[in-house]
């Protein structure tokens, strides 16, 4: 009997995760949200939605995802085997796709025309336009101004797929401002728009419902372990900004109390020079943001702090609720990378491995370069690889000094 | 009987609307706050909405995310608009204010503290824009329990069943938005609000206030036939931005504004 067999129960009626997630919102969002809320849980169980969506990732995302043994980098790092849940080779180049398809579909079935999002690294807009082409919905992007600056590839390719990018100019003119500016499109639009919302966070039913199109990532990882290696893992890493690829991967494991958690939040310059975008692992004070109560980095005064991170898909003051209630809960280790390090393990990983991770999923990366050597070789780690470095670079390269 | 009720009842006893601006403390600096606070009574200002500057105000349009980082740029806290509503007080015993802004300040600062410092300083009623009432089973009996309203918005897309839970937790009045959208968007259309509203006379006896799209002594006419107040916040706080350099002139700017909607309304 696991101690955290009521975790999967939740959210509660109210998409509460204990003191934390619900739905705090302008009154004008509150109909939408219910209706979202019915319409899910209705095709939740509904075994035509079900098989549309897994047709999808099967045929259009390229599911299952393969688990990959990383075995000479495990050698290099002299202890635990490390496997790779390459999410990166999903169409699309992330697991952000996994939940953009199921949302579409959503959008579809309650027959809304337009689809909006918000998006930081440009994975989560990349995605989203993507699934728009594909059901020809009208499709426009907010993306903070400072990530289309750091982004051009994606914001390139999002226009190529046909969706409208806006550059986000408010507040820090990153991931935060972009999905304040969303909320504002969606409250204003409300009748013929549906907001893509790309992480576990933001209001009910959104966490519950980005959490179920990703724990696709962890079902296939759990059945692979026992296919690769004959058993669970000890060891689960992923990257935490909002926290949908490590919900995704991690959610399936719940009750798995074998099943060791670390979720890795961006430490930006050193979790000690308050300039990083590690509301979990610093400890920051409850509060709320975009709908939710969660951990959330804010002043004295209450007022959102300005995040820092080499990747700008971590760039986020606040995290999904579901993951401060683990960590409440003890279900989670919590832990930072700070950006030297994640820089040393994208490197170190494209060489020994060629493989170039997202700079995002280079902090699980990081923190695997520091759990592995603790570990026996017979001892399994799995890391979610949640996506892949192409559209990073242009940053890597900047830090090279190397102009193109 | 608290000065929001007791306001409400004698704008009823005079058969009259009430008036309610909007502005956000600290905006041009924290300086100026009071004497507009001031100046808009003497425009004829029933209630004042003090709006708590906040670093994401996601329900307001870019005239108020402006007035908020102008505000910010100051470091205007909670701890500030209190001193300012204690000052105001010094002079105005009447006037009820109400804080407005979201509710992550209030978290931080913490629910007790809050309600204690609001209370004392001569605040009458807390409106949280992002804590509709489901989510104010924490806030809301500490606000009560010091004397505090807690005002709830209403919108178009408001279901009747929230419409009800939102009635049977409100006081003060209900702030019906006007239109789906931010603030300072476009013009309000009082067929439609009366339309909206006449469901919401049956279930409530509180006063129905209209805000959003109000912009001119027109717009207050018209919303102010099928309301009992009108709320206006980006018309006022548009006067303060074009003047923030020189806000020696925004009184006399808030007070035009205001005190054509005030003869307006009263017409």
């Amino acid at each position: 009997m696991s101690k955290f067999s009521d975790l999967t129960r939740l959210p509660d009626d109210r998409g509460h995760f204990g003191p934390y997630g619900g739905r705090f919102v302008s009154e004008t969002l509150s109909f939408a949200l219910e209706d979202l809320e019915k319409t899910y849980r209705r095709l939740r169980e509904d075994p035509d939605f079900q098989a549309e969506f897994d047709y999808d990732l099967a045929h259009y995302v390229g599911r299952p995802s393969p688990l990959y043994h990383a075995e000479r980098w495990s050698k290099q790092l002299g202890g635990a085997q490390i496997w790779l849940k390459r999410e990166d080779l999903n169409h699309t180049g992330a697991h952000k796709v996994n939940n953009t398809i199921g949302q579409a579909l959503l959008a579809k079935k309650s027959g809304k025309p337009r689809v909006i999002a918000e998006t930081g690294a440009g994975q989560h807009g990349v995605a989203t336009a993507t699934v728009a082409a594909r059901l020809g919905l009208a499709c426009e992007i907010y993306m903070g101004a400072e990530d289309v600056e750091r982004q051009k590839l994606n914001v390139y390719r999002m226009r190529l797929l046909g969706a409208e990018v806006i550059p986000v100019e408010s507040g820090t003119r990153t991931l935060k401002d972009a999905m304040n500016e969303a909320l504002r499109d969606w409250v204003t639009n409300v009748d013929d728009t549906f907001y893509i919302i790309g992480t576990v966070a933001g209001p009910h039913p959104y966490p519950m419902l980005v959490r179920d199109f990703n724990a696709v990532v962890g079902r296939e990882a759990r059945r692979q372990s026992l296919e690769e290696f004959g058993r669970l893992p000890d060891a689960l890493i992923a990257c935490v900004g909002g926290g949908s690829n490590a919900m995704g991967l991690f959610y399936p494991f719940a009750e798995d109390d074998d099943v060791a958690m670390i979720g890795v939040e961006a430490g930006g310059d050193g979790l000690a020079t308050g300039r990083h975008a590690a509301p979990l692992a610093s400890g920051a004070p409850r509060g709320v943001l975009h709908g939710n109560r969660t951990y959330l980095m804010s002043d004295e005064g209450g007022q959102v702090s300005d995040t820092h991170s080499v990747s700008a898909g971590l760039d986020y003051p606040g995290v999904g609720p579901e993951h401060a209630f683990w960590k409440d809960v003890g279900r989670v280790e919590y832990v930072a990378a700070d950006d030297a390090e994640v820089l040393e393990a994208f490197r170190e990983l494209t060489h020994v491995e060629g493989i170039m991770p997202a700079l995002e999923s280079a902090h699980a990366l990081a923190h695997a370069k520091r759990l592995a050597p603790t570990m026996r070789p017979d001892q399994h780690i799995v890391v979610n690889l949640s996506g892949r470095g192409d559209k990073d670079i242009m940053t890597v390269a900047k830090l090279d000094g190397i102009e193109f | 009987m608290n000065r929001i009720d007791q306001r409400f009842a004698d704008l009823k006893a005079q058969g009259r609307r009430a008036l309610i601006p909007y502005i956000t403390a600290g905006d041009p600096a924290p300086a100026h706050t009071v004497d507009f606070m001031h100046a808009l009574v003497r425009a004829g200002a029933d209630i004042i909405e003090l709006g708590v500057p906040f670093s994401d105000p996601m329900a307001d349009g870019p005239v108020i995310q402006k007035a908020c980082e102008r505000a910010l740029r100051h470091g205007v806290r909670l701890g500030h608009l209190f001193e300012m509503v204690r000052e105001f007080r010094r002079d105005d015993a009447e006037t009820p204010v109400v804080l407005m802004g979201y509710l992550n300040p209030v978290e931080r600062f913490g629910f007790e503290a809050f309600a204690d410092q609001a209370s004392e300083a001569g605040v009458d009623g807390v409106l949280l824009v992002d804590m509709p009432p489901e989510e104010a089973d924490l806030l809301g009996p500490v606000l009560e329990s010091r004397g505090l309203s807690s005002i709830f918005l209403v919108a178009p897309t408001t279901s009747r069943a929230r419409a009800a839970t939102i009635c049977a937790h409100g006081e003060g009045y209900l702030y019906y938005v006007s239109l789906k959208g931010v603030t300072g968007g476009a013009a309000a259309d009082a067929d439609d609000i009366a339309a909206h509203l006449a469901p919401l006379r049956e279930m409530t006896d509180l006063p129905l206030c209209v805000g959003f799209g109000i912009r001119d002594g027109a717009s207050a006419a018209a919303v102010g036939r099928v309301a009992d107040g009108v709320i206006v916040g980006s018309a006022l706080v548009s006067r303060i931005a074009e003047n923030a350099e020189r806000p020696e002139a925004i009184p006399a700017a808030l007070e035009a504004v205001l005190g054509e909607m005030r003869q307006a309304l009263d017409a």
